[in-house]
């Protein structure tokens, strides 16, 4: 069992791009880390980097505490399982899961008894002789898998491997290769751009924006207490709603907050878990509340101008205006939004009667209020750090 | 100037007059009424294949009956086919005729292959790969006389010339009329001066082989090399183990119409071999030299049917390739 340990990895591209410009990042051993973020933050190239097939710019990679820098993909001992599968289609199921054992000039009777126990674990045993191009898209995701596991490498990385199966499959093998994987406990590296695959699989999950880490925690973690306005938003579905507000007053009795013309007021715990604003007063600030946190149990309440009604049958998704600017982190920035108003969601119990037009005042739960900093997009927590 | 515009315009006429000739009977075709306007429209469109076609089956079949015929036209059964496999000079063209598909297919594709794998995502690739495929453009008479200068005893002979740098007294060689290999003189053994004609040909089909698998390598997606790497492959083993397999198809469709081409080999034994002279000859060029200057029309109608007989199950393997192609693997 292994350990893999980014110190400073850089990737530079002959034209000057940066693609990750120092990325810190370690991965226990039998641990499975997710790493996410949006298109082009650089994941893939860090998983393509820590595979040997992308050149390392700088810093240094280890696996088990060895320096594999200038190892190439042959020498690491890792097992990859790639977007498009990338099955030998020359080759019949048995061909590709057996491949990487013949190569290494294994006993034949070792590979036919390796190959018998893979495809009985992934179902594949009455496909075995077929060519992968007369399999089914899950099929072939299994065989994908098979190649990997087979070979019980020091490592798994898994670049996308569900984002060509339809919704339906996408969630059941979701939970099969997490199932899968603290099976067989070996150290693992994937990734998605999928916030909910990152949360639901990953014992970890590594928050990435060009090529940056923003935040890597548990999924509770990242959830409930992210680092920053960027983590906040991209974590959560339907995502965070930040809008632009102000605090008037921090003190003894709580804190003030001044939002689309109403006042929260903070107390207690919820003070104590926000103390940090105390800094901010008479400025603006990031206010963020998920959409939970809106019309549940709270101490404090807000009035929305509803929208739209969505029926989900365990959830109704209620959007609504509310009289303050959006904010929202974006790849490069914190943008605030235009004009004087913006769309909230709320996720209320579908039992609740609200009606389209109406104007109504819901309870907010003040311990699961976010503040950011409007420059950084830091979170602001306990203490003014 | 007068002959070349009158030509042009000629041309230029006899399309227009074909084109509103179909133009026309289509239209007719589309006047007619359902279930029949779909079929005379198809009708227009194969109609001018059909007389083509029938325009090469009548004449094949002549052939055949001719086949059967001696020098003065008399019936002579299968007396020509008798003779082409017992006569010794017969036995030298079918044994030459098969030298030249195997070794220049061969040795073209290999070429073809090599040079594709290592010029691809080299510097200057495109450069390079259309130095190589210009001889393809070259027509075989004229690579024929450019590479009889190369052989040539003369004092210009390019390739006397270099052995003359060699030390020591060389004596200067005729090629192009050296019938051994290694001082060996036998019909199973295509002679010096053939392997010398056939490097013309591989110099002219290499480099349609090479742009040909050179696009079918850019077509192997780097997932599946990258994979064969992880999976512990070197870049040999992933090149013939994962890469080569996958542009089969292709190789084999270089490799058929290689041999259709080789096969058929006529120009440049007429250019380079004196007609098929000092042991060269081929199966088309003996088809040719019987036929016409030896005036004996029934032993070459004879090679044209054997020759027929040789690449028919060569277009049949290229067109079960190309569907299975079209199919996906």
């Amino acid at each position: 069992m292994s350990t893999l340990t980014m110190k400073n990895l850089q990737k530079k591209y002959p034209n000057g791009y940066e693609a990750v410009p120092g990325l810190d990042l370690h991965v226990d051993d039998g641990e499975f880390l997710v790493l996410v973020g949006p298109s082009g933050c650089g994941k893939s190239t860090v998983l393509r980097m820590v595979a040997g097939l992308e050149d390392i710019s700088g810093g240094d990679l280890l696996i088990d505490d060895v320096v594999v820098n200038d190892r190439g993909p042959q020498q690491r001992d890792i097992a990859m399982v790639f977007q498009s599968y990338a099955l030998y289609p020359n080759m019949t199921v048995e061909g590709n899961i057996a491949f990487a054992m013949k190569l290494r000039k294994t006993d034949k009777d070792v590979i036919k008894a390796k190959v018998a126990e893979v495809a009985e674990l992934l179902e594949l045993t009455a496909v075995l002789d077929r060519k992968p191009g007369q399999l089914s898209g899950g099929q072939r995701q299994r065989v994908a898998m098979g190649r990997a596991i087979v070979r019980e490498p020091k490592l798994f990385l898994m670049d996308e491997p569900l984002s060509n199966l339809d919704a339906k499959l996408r969630v059941q093998t979701r939970a099969e290769i997490a199932k899968l994987q603290r099976r067989l406990g070996v150290t693992t590296m994937y990734v998605t751009h999928d916030q909910v695959e990152a949360m639901t699989m990953g014992d970890r999950v590594a928050v990435l924006r060009r090529g940056i880490l923003m935040q890597c925690a548990s999924p509770a973690q990242l959830y409930e207490a992210p680092d920053n306005l960027f983590v906040a938003q991209f974590i959560g579905s339907p995502s965070m709603n930040v809008l632009r507000g102000k605090v008037s007053s921090a003190g003894d009795e709580g804190i003030a907050l001044e939002l689309a013309g109403q006042t929260i007021t903070l107390t207690g715990a919820s003070a104590q878990r926000l103390a940090g604003l105390a800094a901010y007063v008479g400025q603006e600030i990031a206010i963020g509340m998920r959409p939970e946190a809106i019309g549940g149990d709270g101490t404090a309440t807000i009035d929305i101008d509803v929208d739209l009604v969505e029926m989900l049958g365990s959830e109704k998704l209620v959007h609504a205006t509310m009289g303050a600017p959006s904010v929202r982190s974006t790849d490069t920035a914190i943008e605030t939004g235009s004009g004087n108003e913006s769309t909230v969601v709320a996720s209320l119990d579908p039992r609740r009667e609200i009606r389209v037009g109406e104007r109504v005042t819901l309870t907010l739960d003040t311990l699961r209020l976010h503040a950011f900093d409007l420059s950084t997009g830091a979170a602001i927590g306990r203490s003014t750090s | 100037m007068g002959d070349i515009f009158s030509s042009l315009a000629l041309v230029v006429v006899g399309i227009a007059i074909f084109v509103a000739v179909l133009g026309a009977l289509y239209w007719l075709a589309s006047q007619l009424p359902e279930p029949w306007r779909e079929r005379a429209r198809t009708a227009v469109f194969i109609g001018p294949g059909i007389i083509l076609l029938l325009g090469l089956v009548i004449p094949a079949l002549l052939n055949f009956r001719f086949s059967f015929l001696d020098r003065d036209e008399e019936w002579y059964g299968f007396g020509n086919y008798r003779d082409i496999f017992t006569n010794d000079n017969n036995i030298k063209v079918l044994a030459n005729t098969l030298w030249w598909g195997i070794l220049v297919t061969g040795v073209s594709t290999v070429i073809g292959i090599t040079i594709a794998r290592f010029a691809d995502r080299m510097r200057g690739e495109p450069f390079a790969k259309a130095l190589i495929f210009l001889p393809t453009a070259i027509s075989m008479v004229g690579a024929g006389i450019i590479w009889n200068f190369v052989y040539s005893p003369k004092e210009y002979g390019l390739l006397n010339s270099m052995l003359r740098l060699l030390p020591g007294e060389q004596e200067t060689k005729f090629f192009l009329q050296d019938p051994k290999l290694f001082g060996i003189q036998s019909n199973y053994v295509p002679g010096l001066n053939t392997i010398l004609i056939m490097v013309v040909i591989i110099w002219i089909q290499a480099g349609f082989a090479t742009v040909v698998i050179s696009a079918a390598l850019k077509g192997v997606p780097d997932d599946l090399v990258e994979a064969a790497k992880i999976d512990g492959a070197t870049d040999r083993q992933a090149f013939y183990k994962v890469v080569l397999p996958y542009i089969k198809g292709t190789i084999i469709t270089v490799a058929t119409t290689v041999v259709i081409a080789v096969l058929k080999i006529f120009d440049i034994i007429q250019t380079m071999g004196k007609g098929g002279s000092f042991g060269t000859s081929t199966m088309a060029n003996e088809m040719y030299e019987q036929a016409f200057p030896q005036d004996n029309e029934g032993l070459g109608a004879a090679w044209a049917v054997l020759l027929f007989v040789a690449v028919a199950p060569i277009v049949f393997v290229n067109a079960r390739n190309q569907r299975a192609m079209r199919e996906g693997r």
